[in-house]
């Protein structure tokens, strides 16, 4: 290595060790190994040079340290030598005296580089000892002596007293220092700014590391466990199921069981063992002391001063879902003649459909503006926010309702507006008198109306598309011009047949239907103006002629009431019930017995109007009347009149629905030819069921049918008695004028 | 049975039964005698339905819709099983012959055995 002790002691007094930055380097032109090597470790430096240098940098400057030393140097060019070993503990040194700078150059010339550096100190030391005293020159060692010795520093105080005061006591007093101007000498702190340092630059290292953040959490599945299953049931095909029933042991199993079974049922004949008697004896009881009244009571009454004046109200509709609002269509009470020749006031008039409700009495909650009068209109059974009505000029419309209704039924005014009405063209020529409630199909969501019209068409709509489709044609033979419209099962009407049995006009005027199924399976019955009641079934037949399919000859046609027939309706116990009513009787029909109704009124004193079926008791019915009276029949109290009769209005009565709002209250809604609305309370005794009343009519139902069905046997008998008796008496004749 | 002599013919002639005989053995039940037994029981007055359930609870004969066969054959199986097994429990020599339940609107008598089981759904009140 290099040799360390050389900076320590072998620095000899002339020379001095230097650090040269390469910037100094290169300004002077020593650059390490290029222009000082080893062999050549000579630079030559001018003292301008240099002072300028340390003038230029100041502190900065690598010959800081020996800057007195240059100053000092009395020629004008020092010399720089490269210290390649580092001998002298630098890079470089330099050399601060003349001599030396003669010694080392002569030497380099004489000698060799690397001896002379190599016997420096020696020689050094050598020639110091056999020199000669010299005087001395001052290096700065005697600096240091002064420094160690001890001098004054200041002159020294006396303090002198009066002779007489020697070795006398001395009092001291106290004196403020702040009585006196420099009574003191303040030494104040101050905040010294060499010590307090900014630091203006740092070095330090940063390192960016990705932001880590690490946590669990826990949750607690004691044991897993399915939250729902799907099944569905097991089932045997049909091949296994045939195996299962030729099975030996199944036969044997049928019949060793069958005579338990036999007796089990029975017993369950013959008698039911768990019948109370006792708990059902009460029941009758406690209808006696509600039997004071009986009367319908008025709950509340409808009128409107403004839309329903000089109306009459052809078509009453309970809403299905909402409770408490009713609905009304108001039309003119005018004739057909009156109708035409007052058409233009009545474009001024709009036709109406109220919405009643039972919280406002006053105003109606709802209007809708129909293009003309509506005659019959019905809630669709499935969404009750749509409606269809039937108007005056044959239009079928179906308004929705279902923004309206919600917003309208919080605010006082009546909203008069039409929302999405899809009005269908005129597809019956003349006023649509009845509508159809629409017909569910096996989703039981509606998607079907019927409408009927005077002129003798039953029209079934199918309100799923936009587009009506048509599945039933006109078939009234002078409209053949009107061209029949893509029908696509093909169905011609009906009435084909009627029409060419009966010459004068037949109107349709009412139809009830029952529960039908997708491929139009119902049965219905149509009652013509004239009195006459038609019975047929809905069933497409298929023509082998022409392929298409259709309908099939009205089975039965009745002549009973004497007058128009506005009621047909169906009883809401019994399926095959129905009950009709026109001109001045009512009668009721049981469907399979063909021979004719089952029951027949007597004639009343004023035309029949209206006739319904109560809800709740399948023995009560209602009859509406000319004269504003309701009949309410009981026909298991009395059947030769009606059980009550109650005066509502003084005119005709129109319509009447009922209603039930809870198992407390049922009301009945009246509507008169006035444009009033009537809503009763049904009372207790008309609303509440007997405990077996339904078993009691069905039974009454069954023995009528026996009577039919008797006298019908009597009648035939009777006939052929006649006959016999008839044919007994012309061979009797032909015997004696034979003899 | 050649050794009666019908009343009305010749001794030594052999009368046969005049009853047609089916394919099956004689003294065990037709197919044909389990459809009329069936179809008698069914026709009772008040009876609303027969199912025939084999004794995994798949219904084998039903006169009711599907979805009803199914649910009451699966619930009357079990509660079958669970009947059986209590009576068996109380006296192992004893065995279920016959289970009735009676409801508000119906009764219901479900007849148990090995292989199969039959329901019977009536409704009395009628």
């Amino acid at each position: 290595g290099r040799p360390q002790h050389s900076k320590m002691y072998c620095h000899p007094n002339d020379i001095f060790p230097l650090t040269l930055t390469s910037a100094t380097q290169e300004l002077f032109g020593c650059r390490c190994d290029e222009d000082v090597t080893g062999d050549n470790p000579y630079k030559i430096l001018r003292k301008e040079d240099i002072v300028q240098d340390m003038r230029m940098r100041a502190a900065v400057s690598d010959f800081s340290p020996v800057k007195q030393l240059v100053l000092d140097y009395p020629e004008d060019e020092l010399l720089l030598v490269y210290d390649r070993d580092f001998i002298y503990g630098s890079s470089f040194y330099l050399v601060l005296t003349a001599d030396a700078k003669e010694r080392h150059l002569k030497p380099v010339v004489a000698l060799g580089v690397e001896v002379a550096l190599e016997c420096e100190p020696l020689e050094v030391f050598a020639a110091q000892k056999t020199s000669e005293p010299q005087p001395w020159i001052s290096l700065g060692s005697e600096q240091e002596i002064e420094e160690e010795s001890v001098t004054d520093s200041r002159p020294r105080y006396r303090i002198s007293r009066v002779r007489r005061e020697f070795g006398a006591p001395i009092f001291f007093s106290d004196r403020n220092a702040m009585e006196t101007k420099d009574g003191f000498l303040e030494c104040t702190p101050y905040q010294d700014k060499n010590f307090s340092l900014k630091q203006m630059e740092r070095h330090t290292g940063v390192q960016t590391i990705p932001n880590l953040k690490s946590s669990s959490t826990q949750t607690q599945w004691t044991y897993p466990r399915s939250m729902c299953t799907q099944y569905e049931p097991r089932e045997f095909s049909e091949e296994e199921k045939e195996n299962c029933l030729q099975s030996e042991h199944l036969k044997n199993l049928v019949n060793s069981v069958a005579s338990r079974f036999e007796i089990a049922i029975q017993q369950n004949e013959i008698m039911d063992v768990f019948f109370d008697d006792w708990k059902a004896l009460s029941e009758e009881d406690s209808g006696y002391g509600r039997k004071a009244d009986p009367h319908l009571k008025e709950y509340q009454s409808f009128t409107d001063l403004h839309f329903s004046k000089e109306k009459t109200i052809s078509n009453i509709n309970w809403h299905p879902t909402i409770n408490g609002v009713i609905a009304v269509a108001v039309t003119e009470r005018l004739s057909f003649e009156d109708r035409i020749n007052g058409s233009t006031k009545l474009l001024l008039n709009p036709s109406l459909i109220l919405f009643w409700s039972f919280s406002d009495p006053i105003n109606p909650q709802l209007l809708l503006e129909c293009p003309d009068d509506v005659f019959s209109f019905e809630f669709c059974p499935s969404d009750p926010n749509i409606i269809v009505g039937g108007c005056m000029n044959g239009q079928v419309l179906t308004p929705s309702l279902s923004l309206f209704l919600s917003i309208s039924l919080l605010t006082e005014k009546p909203t008069c507006g039409v929302v999405d009405i899809y009005s269908f063209s005129l597809f019956h020529s003349d006023k649509v008198s009845r509508m159809g409630v629409p017909m569910e199909n096996r989703n039981g969501i509606c998607v079907q109306i019927v409408t009927c019209a005077p002129d003798c068409c039953v029209m079934f709509w199918d309100i799923r598309a936009p587009r009506v489709l048509q599945t039933m044609a006109d078939q009234r033979k002078q409209k053949v011009e009107e061209k029949p419209l893509e029908n696509p099962h093909g169905v011609p009407n009906t009435f084909k047949h009627l029409d060419l049995t009966w010459k004068p006009l037949i109107r349709v005027q009412h139809i009830s239907y029952c529960k039908t199924q997708l491929q139009l399976v119902l049965s219905t019955t149509f009652c013509p103006q004239d009195g006459e009641l038609v019975y047929t079934d809905w069933k497409l037949e298929k023509d082998n002629d022409s392929g298409r399919l259709f309908s099939a000859k009205p089975s039965h046609r009745f002549i009973i009431h004497d007058g128009q027939v506005n009621t047909v309706r169906r009883s809401p116990f019994f399926k095959d019930i129905i009950l009709t009513v026109g001109g001045w009787t009512f009668a009721i029909w049981k469907e399979g017995v063909m021979n004719g109704p089952i029951i027949q009124s007597s004639c009343s004193q004023k035309k029949c109007t209206v006739g319904y079926w109560s809800q709740s008791r399948p023995a009560v019915f209602f009859i509406g009347k000319e004269d504003g009276n309701i009949d309410v029949w009981d026909l298991l109290e009395k059947t030769h009149e009606p059980s009550q009769t109650q005066n509502i209005t003084a005119t005709q009565i129109t319509c009447i629905k009922p209603w039930i709002v809870s198992s407390k209250q049922h009301l009945l809604a009246v509507s008169d030819h006035l444009g009033t609305l009537h809503i009763l309370e049904i009372p207790w005794t008309l609303r509440s069921p007997s405990s077996n009343e339904k078993l009691s009519m069905s039974k009454y139902f069954e023995k009528e049918v026996d009577r039919l069905v008797y006298f019908e046997k009597r009648r035939e008998m009777r006939a052929k008695e006649k006959k016999d008796s008839e044919a007994e008496e012309l061979r009797k004749k032909m015997v004696r004028y034979s003899i | 049975r050649p050794d009666v002599i019908q009343p009305g013919y010749e001794p030594g002639t052999v009368v046969t039964d005049a009853v047609p005989q089916t394919t099956a053995p004689l003294g065990s039940p037709s197919e044909a005698e389990v459809e009329e037994t069936l179809k008698r029981i069914q026709t009772h007055k008040g009876v609303i339905g027969t199912i025939v359930v084999n004794a995994e609870g798949i219904p084998i004969r039903t006169t009711l819709d599907n979805s009803t066969t199914v649910q009451y054959a699966g619930l009357l199986h079990q509660l079958t099983m669970k009947a059986r097994s209590t009576v068996r429990d109380i006296d192992p020599q004893n065995d279920l012959t016959f289970l009735r339940i009676r409801s508000k609107k119906h009764e219901i008598m479900v007849a148990p055995d090995k292989e199969y089981l039959l329901i019977v759904i009536q409704n009395p009140s009628e």
